[in-house]
């Protein structure tokens, strides 16, 4: 992906006030933003407050930036404190800072081999196969599926993410390690009994 | 089955996996890679389900967009009223 400005917004315009450029960033980037907020609390309602809260931030924040990121980084920057923030305040049982927990790579031995990677892609991506995975994804530990999504699901480089969650590239690597070896086990149990339940 | 042992070999791969994968390793650790891969079978599938589930990531399902209430309730409370038109 690309983290240019998909309608070039101006960032002159922004600084300066113009509040037409403010609407194009705002249509550009909610729906990225409001999939984030989604994905990481599980609910439109908090999904919405992550959204309106992150563009209420830029709004007050964006004649102060500086530019050391791409706009794009820093509205996910942005969005991603705002959604762990909301977090810690909903679901205070989850250990967001647990930050050496995430970044262990020593328990991400596989134990499904299974092969499933021959499955047709059309059954994969079936309301049954994407619900497989949308489940999987939700189950990803908080840390790790912060980098899964703007990584693997926006598209953001290793160096954006990092950026975006003030993380070292490495950490950021070793999480997106963690991620994907996660849901690759998840989704070969379930594939795993669909295959053997069709022998 | 690599379940009970895991081979020295297996978990340096594994800990490369997801680089390797991206395109972001040396030609000279890809070519260790590929020879520990001709000869482990639990590794191939590791590495081709891992790329699958991936490529299922990436794959252009439709991705919800913003429902048009929560655009109309974001422009407001944005003060951006007079600039919400329909997409």
């Amino acid at each position: 992906m690309n983290t240019t400005m998909p309608t070039e917004i101006s960032l002159e315009a922004l600084t300066a006030g113009d509040r037409a450029e403010f609407a194009r960033l705002v249509d550009a980037y909610s729906s990225p933003i409001y999939r984030l907020g989604l994905r990481m609390l599980g609910n439109p309602q908090d999904a919405e407050d992550v959204l309106q809260n992150t563009f209420l931030n830029v709004l007050t924040h964006v004649s102060e930036f500086e530019g050391r990121s791409s706009l794009a980084t820093w509205l996910y920057r942005i969005a991603a404190n705002e959604a762990l923030m909301l977090l810690r305040k909903k679901k205070p049982e989850v250990n967001l800072d647990d930050f050496e927990a995430a970044d262990e790579a020593d328990d991400l031995l596989p134990t499904q081999f299974v092969d499933w990677s021959a499955v047709p892609e059309d059954q994969l991506l079936s309301g049954e196969g994407k619900a497989a995975l949308d489940g999987a994804i939700e189950t990803l530990p908080e840390p790790l599926r912060l980098v899964f999504l703007l990584r693997d699901v926006e598209g953001l480089s290793i160096r954006e993410t990092a950026e975006a969650l003030n993380l070292t590239e490495t950490n950021v690597k070793t999480r997106l390690l963690r991620a994907r070896m996660f849901l690759r086990e998840q989704l070969s149990v379930y594939y795993g009994e669909r295959l053997r339940s069709e022998r | 089955m690599m379940t009970e042992h895991v081979h020295k070999d297996c978990a340096s791969l594994l800990g490369s996996l997801s680089e390797y994968i991206d395109g972001g390793l040396n030609p000279e650790l890809c070519h260790e890679i590929e020879k520990h891969l001709e000869g482990c079978e639990n590794c191939r599938v590791v590495l081709n389900t891992t790329k699958r589930t991936i490529d299922l990531v990436h794959a252009p399902v439709e991705k919800p967009d913003l429902p048009e209430d929560v655009r109309a309730r974001l422009f407001k409370r944005l003060n951006l009223d007079d600039y919400l038109k329909p997409k």
